[in-house]
């Protein structure tokens, strides 16, 4: 076959049809993936809940605007017996060293937090990623913690949380997501929305 | 052309990394450790591998005035299957390598094998061009993330072997131009280069 020549209805005809096919061929692929995609973040997500509040047998989901910023986060309430046990509450912060970090954090219905996990981030490779509970304990030390009583804040702020060795930015913009999450929930900490709709 | 040549030529005499040191972006960017580095470079043989054999069983319906734009729309495709795919299926690697995959596109070694080579020879040679090259890419990547990963975390392949933090400099991004410099230094002269 003879190259074609490049002439204008030629070029115009040969662009339609590497495109259109390449469009073709890509929605066949995303619709294959489409499935398993959105299982697994969803599967990811489940799990970050369970991992960050007690055990329960009912979820409700509700957003809620936090003081500053202006995307809302997403309450999950966790009922066991038709009894609020604990809240899950997606938070985020834009602070981080690479920006965007997102991380559940698990309150009891008190305001005690109960558990943190990392959800997404894009922190330094071996310092930064310690925020994350399989690279180190680092978040363990929320566990229990009470911002009521104690300051969200690293001891090098006058506050009451261990900092990351070379990763400060890091851990200080992990505790502006908590303490968003927080913020959030004592300026919403309102019985009526937190009871279990029948 | 000799096939044993072409392969020759894609993993050691003309290395994408250690002597055309082309797609310097992922190799400095991702090769923070050797499970990454590998990844990306399956990743990047396989969008070669597929973007040869299309461009060069396309070459003669392509116009030459149009034959760039159409090159990228064909790359481009096979770069969102690679990223799709692994989203849906290796979620962990994604979530590694997620930022990096949509810059194969912009990879000046795949466009550059599409345009000097696949273009101009038949499938077979095509293919067997972006296979070796891939190859190539793929141990250089997996090199450098391997040299990286045991002097700055000591361990190789997640698995620890001394204990402690490792040297920091060679997780950052420095570690990456010195690492790459002295590896390509020691590569060129196991070839005979210089």
């Amino acid at each position: 076959m003879a190259k074609r020549e490049s002439t204008f209805a030629n070029m115009v005809s040969t662009l339609l049809i590497v495109a259109g096919v390449a469009a073709f061929t890509l929605s066949m692929v995303y619709n294959v993936t489409k499935g398993p995609i959105e299982r697994g973040r969803y599967e990811r997500k489940q799990a970050a809940i369970s991992f960050v509040v007690p055990e329960f047998d009912q979820l409700k989901s509700k957003n809620f605007l936090p003081p500053e910023g202006r995307d809302s986060l997403e309450f999950n309430l966790a009922y066991k017996n038709g009894e609020l046990v604990g809240i899950a509450v997606q938070t985020y912060t834009n602070t981080g060293f690479s920006g965007y970090i997102s991380a559940m954090v698990g309150f009891y219905p008190d305001g005690t937090i109960y558990d943190v996990v990392h959800l997404e981030h894009a922190e330094t490779p071996g310092l930064g990623d310690k925020i994350e509970k399989d690279k180190s304990d680092w978040s363990d030390q929320f566990k229990d913690f009470d911002p009521s009583e104690k300051s969200l804040k690293l001891k090098q702020d006058q506050g009451d949380v261990d900092g990351i060795t070379a990763a400060t930015i890091t851990a200080r913009a992990y505790c502006d997501a908590i303490n968003r999450a927080y913020v959030t929930l004592t300026e919403n900490i309102d019985e009526s929305h937190f009871k279990l709709e029948e | 052309m000799n096939k044993i040549k072409i392969i020759k030529k894609g993993i050691i005499t003309d290395n994408p990394v250690f002597v055309l040191l082309l797609g310097l972006c992922p190799v400095l960017g991702v090769t923070t450790s050797a499970y990454n580095g590998f990844g990306m470079g399956l990743a990047t043989l396989f969008v070669l591998f597929m973007s040869n054999l299309v461009v060069s069983l396309i070459k003669n319906f392509i116009p030459n005035k149009v034959r760039i734009p159409s090159f990228i729309v064909v790359i481009a495709s096979f770069v969102t299957i690679v990223q799709l795919t692994m989203e849906a299926f290796l979620p962990d690697l994604f979530d590694a390598l997620g930022l990096f995959i949509p810059l194969i596109v912009v990879n000046c070694l795949v466009l550059g094998r599409s345009e000097a080579f696949a273009s101009k020879n038949d499938t077979f040679s095509a293919v067997t061009d972006g296979l070796a090259m891939g190859i190539g890419f793929t141990l250089a990547l997996t090199a450098l993330g391997g040299l990286r990963e045991i002097l700055g975390s000591y361990s190789l392949f997640g698995y620890s072997f001394i204990e402690g933090d490792g040297m920091l400099v060679f997780v950052l991004a420095p570690g990456a131009f010195i690492g790459l410099g002295y590896l390509t230094a020691i590569f060129l002269k196991l070839i005979g280069e210089r």
